[in-house]
């Protein structure tokens, strides 16, 4: 396209005072341009034919404020992505430009001044989920000096964070560094904890949110509860649950906490196996409670919370390599063996073998005889950049903590033998590559370039077929046992929680931040952000990171009194509404409410579409489907679409 | 149904006790099938190593054959040709221009979907409770190693009938028989295939990993549905003890046999008696059957 032929060519057309063009309109001298135009013709609207108003529109619009002119008396033709990037010949390209630009006259002839909203901000934060993410943007948030309600799902806040042995790349215990911050958090007296708990509605806007909270029945009365935890020692029922706080390692009690940090330290009492609910009979835990703190007819609570921003830190789990749990959007590993061999065990299960806090205190034991391996491998990307598992991206952490596992295994049995198996090493972080090479050199773990295709029990070992695709032989290795570093992905239910916060994610289930470089932390929902593995796989430096920047980003929010918001909303013009409330059903952001019409009497006579400006978006939904024509969009009437359209 | 069975080149020779079993079997339970008329090579090893388009077009002829002689789905008992047959119909369906192209290689068009069936699924169609209730015998002391191989189940997204790295069908048909079967680790690794010819030490490496597995795991016979597994597994033994010389035989059977053999048929009628390695259950259990009911 030609630029300098645009001037000369859109200056013929009814109403445009003065034309010019210019390099780097959005530069200093750019806007100054427009700026001195406006003065010296006395224009009272603009139109600019530049790049995408997605990058600019804010810029021009200020430069026209700055010369006392309505911001939206600015229109952008976009010129640089519709003719000059997708066109090849020059001369129709610049016809098209001619087009575009004339099509903005028309509508700016027809513009309104609008002027912006200014909607109250509740000052309270809600914070979804308690791991090492949700912890550290509540404290900061609550430091900032605003309330913060954090829900998390389980009885104990600390996430995945609590059940890992020691981090990468320091080896410093995960449980001494996260325990202070946990109890930072039980005692703010800015922050109310929610432990198993659960968002189960989310309405409003930004600033103006109204959450339903259900806070699941513990059977236990909070207020009574001292966490002495005998009613956990004399519970009869032992064996008949899976630890999940152990990764299904251990057994529990049917009256638990789920690890002694745990906070809060009360007990929750699973349903599904304790013998009271079943037959009506033990009350053992009653028996032995002096502070009659169990409440076995306690039931499920709903709690609503008038919320000005919503932190979303719900984190991850792991592909499962059972065949039965795996999640049947993935494919599972039959190749390993679906889970059937007891001693092939995930990441997560490793942690807490190798943590002195899990089921063997601290000892490296296999589980199927509780043998110390003397001889173990570790699988990378099992799951992760694998299209066939249907998992195409790179779960980022497993390079490290594979490493790390296996140097930690090479401390605590000086006669084993450790392989890794491995695509590519992907160490970027700070002191990250230091650490892989001291695995390798200093605790002599061996890398196997390869991917595994087999794993097979024989008499009580497991030999693992792989491929050494550096020597370019097949390897076999006899092990004791297998470390799979499967994949993190999505929690379970992370699309249904995406619904109900009403946040976007992508085909894999991780939220989507609003843009990927310069809005990593806000989702596209104003007044949602995010926080940690919930939008991507990442470590533990990188959650608190992104976890301080969202909070960052909400206290910013919070710090003024009203938000200011676009005009750009629909409005619907009463006398003609129908009442058929189509807009109702088609409004993706639920604006649309039933409003009363009275006559002089106080009488309803009828019931008419009304659009609460806070919540509409101005996505002019309701506008297209509105049968008898009674909603405009401001900014986008009828009358300035038609006049657009009518131009080219 | 109306089906058309494609024999395949192994079951006229290598196989020819597969093709007898086979027979026997389905015709024993009822069920009515036709050899395709002028049926040719499926289009497996060399076509398919050299020729894309002659490979797609050999299968397909096969196939064309079929549907015009009014037939309404495929036999193929060979795991080589079931794979050429359906890996062919694939692209037809999914590749662009490849049903154009192989349509005017065979001056023909392709008017109905031809559903090409292996033994497993064949023996799951008729329904493994038929061969329940037509048991002669009880097979009750054979543990059998189900044997799968690579094509039989592979490719999954294509094949779509069973699991590619646990499957559990031909357990579940064995089961039928009253032989009970194990679990072992080898059922779908490789045996060596085509190097049988060219590179023999292989083969005998493989085959024998597949047999000691499925001992060591306690089977004493093993249950194969593909000519060539059956060739590297039973006529390879030979080769495997004079390089392991404590090789100890094992019987490989066909499931079309062992299946057979529940039905009350003997060796020599299912062809047993061709095997290089022998397998003599069968009659002692006949006579102790026999011998039962008399006493």
């Amino acid at each position: 396209m030609t630029v300098r032929v645009l001037p000369g060519s859109v200056k013929i057309f009814s109403g445009v005072e003065y034309s010019t063009d210019y390099k780097y309109m959005c530069s200093d001298p750019g806007q100054n341009l427009i700026k001195e135009a406006i003065h010296k013709y006395r224009l009272d609207a603009i139109v600019v034919g530049s790049c995408s108003p997605h990058m600019h529109e804010r810029t021009f619009r200020n430069a026209a404020v700055s010369a006392g002119i309505n911001p939206f008396m600015v229109e952008i033709a976009n010129l640089r992505e519709h003719c000059s990037w997708v066109h090849d010949d020059i001369e129709s390209s610049t016809h098209k430009a001619i087009e575009l630009v004339r099509m903005a006259i028309e509508k700016v002839k027809r513009d309104k001044p609008l002027t912006k909203i200014n909607v109250p901000v509740t000052k309270r934060v809600l914070v979804i989920g308690g791991g090492i993410a949700g912890i550290q943007a509540a404290l900061d948030v609550a430091n900032a000096g605003y309330e913060v309600v954090l829900v998390e799902k389980e009885p104990s806040i600390g996430g995945h964070m609590s059940q890992l042995s020691e981090t990468f790349p320091t080896l410093d215990c995960s449980q001494c560094i996260l325990t202070p911050r946990m109890v930072e958090v039980h005692q703010h007296p800015k922050i109310k904890l929610l432990s198993y708990s659960e968002v189960v509605k989310v309405e409003g806007f930004i600033g103006n949110f109204k959450v339903t909270i259900k806070k699941k029945a513990r059977h236990i009365n909070e207020d009574l509860c001292s966490g002495c935890g005998l009613c956990i020692t004399k519970c009869p029922i032992k064996k008949k649950a899976y630890n999940s706080f152990e990764e299904d390692l251990a057994f529990r009690s049917a009256i638990y906490i789920p690890f002694p940090q745990a906070i809060p330290n009360i007990p929750v009492i699973d349903e599904t196996v304790c013998t009271y609910y079943k037959t009506g009979k033990c009350g053992m835990c009653v028996k032995v409670c002096d502070r009659q703190a169990i409440d076995f007819d306690q039931k499920d609570t709903m709690l609503v919370a008038d919320i000005g921003a919503i932190i979303v830190a719900t984190g991850f789990k792991l592909y499962s390599i059972d065949k039965k749990s795996a999640d049947s959007k993935y494919k599972g590993y039959g190749e390993y063996g679906y889970g059937k061999y007891r001693d092939v065990i995930d990441g997560l299960q490793f942690e807490r073998i190798a943590s002195a806090s899990g089921p063997t205190s601290g000892e490296i034991k296999r589980p199927s005889d509780g043998k110390e391996p003397k001889k173990i491998a570790f699988i990378q990307c099992v799951g992760s950049r694998d299209d066939s598992k249907g998992i195409s991206y790179c779960s980022k952490i497993c390079c490290m903590y594979t490493a790390k596992q296996a140097m930690l295994y090479k401390h605590k049995v000086h006669d084993g033998e450790a392989y890794i198996f491995y695509m590519d090493i992907r160490a970027g972080g700070k002191m990250y590559e230091e650490f892989v090479r001291r695995a390798i050199e200093e605790d002599d773990v061996k890398y196997i370039r390869g991917r595994v295709s087999r794993i097979y029990e024989k008499n009580g070992k497991y030999i693992v077929k792989g491929e050494d695709t550096i020597a370019g032989m097949p390897v076999e290795i006899e092990a004791d046992m297998i470390v799979l570093a499967t994949a993190m992905i999505p929690q379970d239910n992370a699309a249904d929680l995406a619904r109900t916060i009403g946040v976007p994610y992508d085909k894999y289930g991780f939220y989507n931040e609003s843009h990927p470089k310069l809005k990593p932390v806000e989702s596209t929902t104003a007044g949602i952000f995010l926080a940690g593995a919930c939008q991507s796989p990442k470590d533990i430096p990188e959650s608190v990171a992104m976890a301080s920047a969202a909070a960052c980003k909400t206290i910013i929010l919070l710090s003024s009194d009203t938000l200011e918001r676009e005009p750009v909303v629909a409005k619907v013009n009463e006398d003609l509404c129908a009442g058929c409330f189509y807009c109702k059903k088609v409004c993706p952001f639920g604006a649309v409410e039933v409003k009363d019409v009275k006559d002089i009497n106080g009488i309803v006579y009828k019931e008419v579409a009304y659009i609460n400006q806070g919540v509409c978006q101005g996505c002019g939904t309701c506008t297209a489907t509105c049968l008898s024509k009674s909603i405009e969009l401001a900014g986008f009437n009828n009358e300035e679409i038609f006049a657009e359209i009518a131009a080219l | 149904m109306n089906y058309g069975y494609f024999p395949g080149c192994s079951q006229t020779g290598s196989a020819k006790e597969y093709d007898i079993s086979l027979r026997r079997v389905i015709d024993k339970l009822g069920v009515s099938f036709d050899e395709i008329e002028d049926w040719s090579c499926c289009g497996a090893t060399s076509a398919h190593a050299t020729n894309h388009k002659l490979s797609t077009a050999l299968a397909m002829r096969n196939i064309m054959l079929a549907e015009q002689q009014g037939m309404e789905s495929i036999i193929a008992p060979c795991a080589a040709c079931y794979n050429r047959l359906i890996m062919s119909q694939f692209e037809i369906a999914n590749h662009s221009g490849v049903k154009q192209e192989t349509e005017k290689l065979l001056s023909s068009k392709f008017l109905k979907d031809i559903k090409v069936f292996n033994v497993l699924e064949l023996f799951l169609k008729i329904g493994i409770n038929k061969i329940a209730e037509n048991r002669k015998r009880e097979l009750s002391d054979l543990k059998v190693a189900c044997y799968y191989g690579c094509l039989l189940v592979r490719p999954a997204a294509i094949t779509k009938f069973d699991d590619a790295e646990q499957p559990t069908s031909m357990e579940k048909i064995v089961e039928s028989t009253g032989a009970h079967t194990i679990d072992w680790n080898y059922k779908v690794e490789c045996c060596g295939a085509a190097h049988s010819i060219a590179r023999r030490d292989i083969v005998v490496d493989l085959s024998k990993n597949i047999i000691d597995d499925a001992r060591a795991h306690g089977a004493n016979v093993m249950a194969v549905a593909c000519p060539m597994c059956h060739t590297n597994l039973d006529m390879r033994q030979r080769a495997m003890r004079r390089k392991y010389p404590g090789h100890e035989e094992f019987p490989v059977l066909y499931l079309t046999e062992l299946i057979g053999l529940a039905l009350g048929m003997n060796e020599r009628e299912l062809g047993i008696d061709l095997h290089y390695i022998d397998f003599k259950y069968a009659d002692s259990a006949l006579e102790n059957s026999i011998a039962n009911k008399m006493g």
